[in-house]
Parts: C-alpha cells; sequence; structure tokens
C-alpha cells in the first residue's frame, strides 16, 4: 500500500517494530507508576504484605484506606483547603486576567503602549524568592491564605492569549453594541466573553492547575500546619514518608502504603479530570502564543 | 513559549488611531475602559515590580526584627560571598551549572525524537492516543512527582522489592547523592518530554507535504524526507528554543530539587535558588541571600534578553519583538 501522503511506501517491519516498541515503552513509563498507585490504594493488608508494598491489580479493591484519610483529619482538612484555594483563586484569575486583557484589547486607546509594555515585562525577570517574601511580609499576609492566591492572579501569559482573541473580535460588532446603548462593562461581558468562553475557560483551567499544583509558596508564607494545602500534606507524608496516624486513639488503620497511594490518587484526580479539556484546548493556545504574529 | 506582541495587531492599531483627537480626549473617551484594567494593572504591579524594591536589603544588614528602612546599611558586604568565592556558593553555582549543562545535553534532544516518531505515526488515532498518555505527567506538581519516583524505584519501591524477589540487580538512586543528577534529569524527562513534543509537532504539521512528495518524486526514502524535509522545518523551533534555555541556564528545577534534599545533603544537591533560601529564610543571613538572589536575577535577565538579541541575529522572531 501507499502512503498517500508522502507518496513513498510506508517504512519497513523492522523499523515499524522498533517504533512500536519504543511507544509502548514510553506509555508503559508514564501509565505503570499512576497504575500502580491507583491499584495500592485499593489494596488491602494481606495483598501489601504477600506483594512486598506495592500492587499492580487489586484482588479485592477495598475504599479502606480513602474512608481512613476522609474521616475528618489532616487530609480531609488540606483537601478542602485546596479546593477553596483552587476555586477562589481560578475565579479571581479569570477576572483579573480578562479584565487587564480587555482593556489592553481596544486599538488606538489611550496609554496603551506603555501599559502592554508593563504587563510584557513581567515576562523578562522575577524579583526572587527573598524579595517576594519581604513583600508579603510587608503586606502583612504571612499565615493568610490570600499571600497563597493574590501574587498568582496577574500572568502576563494568560493576559496575552485572552487579549489575541478578543482582537481578534471584529470591531463592528463592537461598534454595533455601543450604538445599542452598551457601556464598557456590558460589551465586556454580552459581547467578547460570550464570544471568547473557550480561551476563557482554558485560561481558568490552567491557573486552576496551577493553583491546585502550588506547594512551595505555602513553605514560604503559611506557618500553621492547619493551614497546610493538600500538596503539603502530600509532601509530609508521601515524600518524607511520615507515619500517616489515625487521628483518633486505637483506631486500626489500613496499611501504611494504602494510604500513602490514597493521599497521591486524591491530589492527582482533579488534575486527571480537567485533563481531557486541557489538552484539547491547551495545544491549540501553545501553538497560537508561539505561531499567531 | 514564545510571546510575540503580534505585530498585525500593532499594525491595526495604528491605522485605528485617530490622529485628530488629543491625549486629554482620548484619555476622556477611554477611561472606563482604562478603568476596567485599572485594579488587575494595580494588582500586577504590586506583585512583579514592587518586590524589586527589596532587593534593596541586598546592601543592608537585615533582620526581620528591625524592618528593612531600620536596618543598617552594608555597603557591598554582602556580596563578599560572590567575590571571595565562599565555598557553599561556589558549591550551588558549579552544582547549577552542571546540571543545566546536563539537561541541556539529555533533556533537550528527547521531545525532539519523540516529536519525529508521533510525527511518523500512520495512524492518526495511535498518535492522539499516545500523546493524550505522554501528555499527562506534565500536569502533575512536582510533589506528585517526587513521590512517585520514590514509591516507584526507592529502597522499599516498586521495582527494588519486585527484583529483590526475583534476584535481580537492586536500584539505589533514590537518596543516592552520587546519582542525584541523573534522577533529577529522568524525573524532568518524564514529566516534560511529552508536553515539550507540542511546540515541534506544530511546525512539523506545516510542512507543506509536497515537499515530501517532491523528495519521493527523486526516489528519496522515508529517511530522506525526514533529513531534508522535516529537520530543516523544525530547525528554526529548535534553534529558538536551546538559545532560550542558554538564557535560562542558572534557573534549574527549584521546586523539584528543593523536595529531594533532605536525603541526599546539599552537597550533591544544593543550586542557586535553594541556596538562597536555605542561606536567607531558613539561616537568617537575608542580605546574603538577597545578594546572590539578586546578582542570579541581573545575570538571568541579561541571558534572557542577550538569547533574544542571539535569536535575531539568527533570523528568529525570538520571544519579544520591536513593536
Amino acid at each position: 500500500m501507499v502512503n498517500l501522503i508522502s507518496g513513498t511506501a510506508p517504512p519497513s517491519t523492522p523499523v515499524r517494530g522498533l517504533k512500536g516498541v519504543v511507544l509502548i515503552v514510553a506509555c508503559a513509563l508514564v501509565l505503570v507508576p499512576f497504575l500502580a498507585v491507583l491499584s495500592t490504594s485499593l489494596a488491602d493488608q494481606q495483598q501489601i504484605t504477600s506483594s512486598g508494598g506495592y500492587v499492580l491489580f487489586p484482588h479485592d479493591p477495598s475504599f479502606a484506606a480513602y474512608e481512613a484519610i476522609f474521616r475528618g483529619g489532616v487530609v480531609t482538612r488540606a483537601t478542602i483547603v485546596s479546593v477553596l484555594l483552587t476555586v477562589v483563586g481560578s475565579g479571581l484569575s479569570i477576572v483579573v486576567v480578562v479584565s487587564i486583557a480587555y482593556s489592553l484589547s481596544r486599538p488606538g486607546t489611550w496609554g496603551q503602549r506603555p501599559l502592554l509594555f508593563i504587563v510584557l515585562f513581567t515576562l523578562l525577570f522575577s524579583a526572587g524568592i527573598i524579595p517576594n517574601y519581604l513583600l508579603i511580609k510587608e503586606l502583612g499576609l504571612i499565615d493568610s491564605y490570600w499571600a497563597l492566591i493574590l501574587p498568582g492572579l496577574t500572568s502576563a501569559f494568560q493576559i496575552i492569549i485572552v487579549r489575541a482573541f478578543f482582537l481578534d473580535v471584529p470591531a463592528e460588532i463592537i461598534d454595533a453594541a455601543r450604538i445599542d446603548g452598551a457601556n464598557e462593562l456590558q460589551i465586556l461581558t454580552r459581547v467578547m466573553l460570550p464570544l471568547s468562553k473557550a480561551v476563557v475557560a482554558v485560561v481558568g483551567l490552567f491557573s486552576a492547575v496551577g493553583y491546585w499544583n502550588a506547594y512551595f509558596n505555602a513553605i514560604l508564607y503559611i506557618n500553621s500546619p492547619e493551614k497546610w494545602p493538600l500538596q503539603l500534606v502530600l509532601r509530609t507524608y508521601v515524600v518524607d514518608n511520615t507515619q500517616v496516624g489515625g487521628d483518633l486513639p486505637g483506631e486500626v488503620m489500613p496499611p501504611q502504603q494504602s494510604l500513602q497511594m490514597a493521599i497521591l490518587v486524591v491530589s492527582l484526580v482533579p488534575i486527571c479530570l480537567v485533563y481531557p479539556f486541557l489538552q484539547k484546548h491547551f495545544a491549540k493556545g501553545v501553538v497560537l502564543g508561539a505561531v499567531k504574529g | 513559549m514564545t510571546l510575540v506582541l503580534q505585530r498585525k495587531t500593532v499594525a491595526r492599531s495604528n491605522q485605528r488611531t485617530q490622529k485628530t483627537l488629543s491625549g486629554r480626549q482620548r484619555f476622556r473617551r477611554d477611561r472606563f475602559l482604562l478603568l476596567i484594567g485599572l485594579p488587575g494593572i494595580l494588582l500586577l504591579v504590586l506583585f512583579h515590580y514592587v518586590p524589586l524594591l527589596g532587593n534593596v536589603i541586598a546592601f543592608k544588614d537585615y533582620a526581620p526584627y528591625l524592618g528593612i528602612t531600620e536596618a543598617p546599611w552594608a555597603g557591598l558586604d554582602n556580596f563578599r560571598v560572590i567575590v571571595d568565592g565562599d565555598p557553599d556558593f561556589v558549591n550551588a553555582l558549579v552544582n547549577t551549572l552542571v546540571i543545566s549543562f546536563v539537561q541541556l545535553v539529555l533533556v533537550f534532544p528527547v521531545p525532539i525524537a519523540l516529536a519525529l516518531l508521533l510525527n511518523s505515526l500512520l495512524s492518526e488515532r495511535l498518535k492522539r492516543v499516545a500523546q493524550s498518555i505522554l501528555y499527562l505527567p506534565h500536569f502533575m506538581s512536582w510533589v506528585i512527582v517526587v513521590a512517585i519516583f520514590q514509591h516507584m524505584l526507592g529502597n522499599a519501591g516498586l521495582y527494588n522489592t519486585w527484583a529483590r524477589a526475583h534476584d535481580l540487580p537492586l536500584l539505589t538512586i533514590i537518596g543516592n547523592p552520587d546519582l542525584f543528577i541523573p534522577l533529577i534529569t529522568s524525573q524532568v524527562i518524564w514529566k516534560d518530554a511529552g508536553w515539550s513534543t507540542i511546540i515541534f509537532l506544530a511546525a512539523m504539521s506545516r510542512v507543506d507535504t509536497q515537499l515530501y512528495e517532491s523528495v519521493a518524486v527523486d526516489g528519496g526514502g522515508r529517511w530522506r524526507q525526514l533529513w531534508h524535509v522535516t529537520l530543516p522545518a523544525i530547525r528554526p523551533v529548535i534553534v529558538l528554543l536551546l538559545i532560550l534555555r542558554l538564557g535560562d541556564v542558572l534557573s534549574v528545577g527549584f521546586e523539584q530539587i528543593f523536595l529531594q534534599q533532605g536525603p541526599v545533603g546539599l552537597d550533591a544537591s544544593e543550586v542557586l535558588d535553594t541556596y538562597v533560601y536555605n542561606r536567607g529564610i531558613v539561616g537568617g543571613n537575608w542580605g546574603v541571600a538577597a545578594a546572590v538572589g539578586l546578582v542570579k536575577g541581573l545575570i538571568g535577565t541579561i541571558l534572557v534578553l542577550g538569547a533574544n538579541k542571539v535569536a535575531h541575529l539568527f533570523g528568529e522572531r525570538g520571544v519579544y519583538s520591536k513593536w
């Protein structure tokens, strides 16, 4: 059979075989760890003892580990903290990014070039750990959740992507809305946003992933362990291997490995849920950022 | 990624600028629009520009109880660690450069090879499935990635328990200072090699298929197509990303390395960013840490700007263009 696109015969069998092997190995390297994590979180003590620690296929899946971590202890609290940080952070981030992008998206407005420069210039430097810490301290935000939310609200990259979409909205539509008596805010919420739902959703999801995954800002700014987000709890129990203890004395706990892997699963499930959407749209976003121009 | 302020846009805005209006008239006309953006811009300035002022403590003998303004001036004393070559600082600098170099050589080519492989797949469906799987780790936090590596490859991890049961050689990569660089390098590849293929695949997808046909007409096989069409097509992207990577040579995965410093020790794992944290926020040497951070930031910015200049010289667009 001749390959229609390139006009040459398909590769020979050894080449195809080699490619297949490389591809399968690459995919297995990604999938097997996730499978082991998930399966171990569902395994019971007996199977974990007999397999020496980790299982790839649970005989008799049990949710005991999940019940244990969601009984209202450290992990439960951290999950709630992380969910709230993520929802509030990405919600506010959408508002901020969209409003900046919109105000810089109308050709020929006053002060646009210097303002745009201020936004773009942030891509070239970052102040560093110490100055950022001092700012949060001077603002009195140490140990406050706002220290984890506010600094991440304004991303120049996201502003540029949203602005690029707004720029592509035909000026006639905006003019028409204005003739109908709409003010700037109404044009933004009733005309621009409905037209750019997809990009706004993607930008929101990306900042949601950022908020969900952040851990170092909490190490820097949060002193009270009860305010820890999930990633820090994950670090303590799963990376540093601190014993996952029962919060109630004398309680029989599921095996450590199952508990650890269950915490890990909880921290990666939200990402997996939004992943199909991210993948579909963001591949476009990267290409847009790179290619447009 | 490349963030080009679009020329098209600028052209359009120039053309639409109403020359008949004075600055004040335009300000009056646009004031509501500007008002919408104002809170966001203020936040951006507060969290990106205002912290730069904090660098002043690089020239002070700062202590938290004194506060920034009360702390006595220290001249350039804090920069002595850099000039005199304090052993801890030199260790961090050397580690940073070595890790950067190793990752440039080992990490950079992987997504190119992977993209070529994906691009050569005849089945569109297979390609999409493989992409979906390979992109996934990019979205996992470093805590998750490090946790997974420890539990797969650690002493009591999945591989070693299995190898012990079957009398196979054990892996001692986790917590081993000698293998720290291979470990973090493989983590970077595992996490981001798939995702990094996107930009190369995008470049490959824009190749005119007639070029492949003409190679075929001239009697060239798939290797010739690869060599004479595909690789030249992605060369600009390769050059650009390589130059950008060079501009970023002083930054190596801070979050990733920070998580794993405990077991391997600072000799093997201290890099400039962790040095700033450990020396300043943990060790209380605020001024010194700020000085090192400031110098690193300045050199980093100069390198990025320089890299961009070089990209222009190579005829590429760079991260930003003149506009």
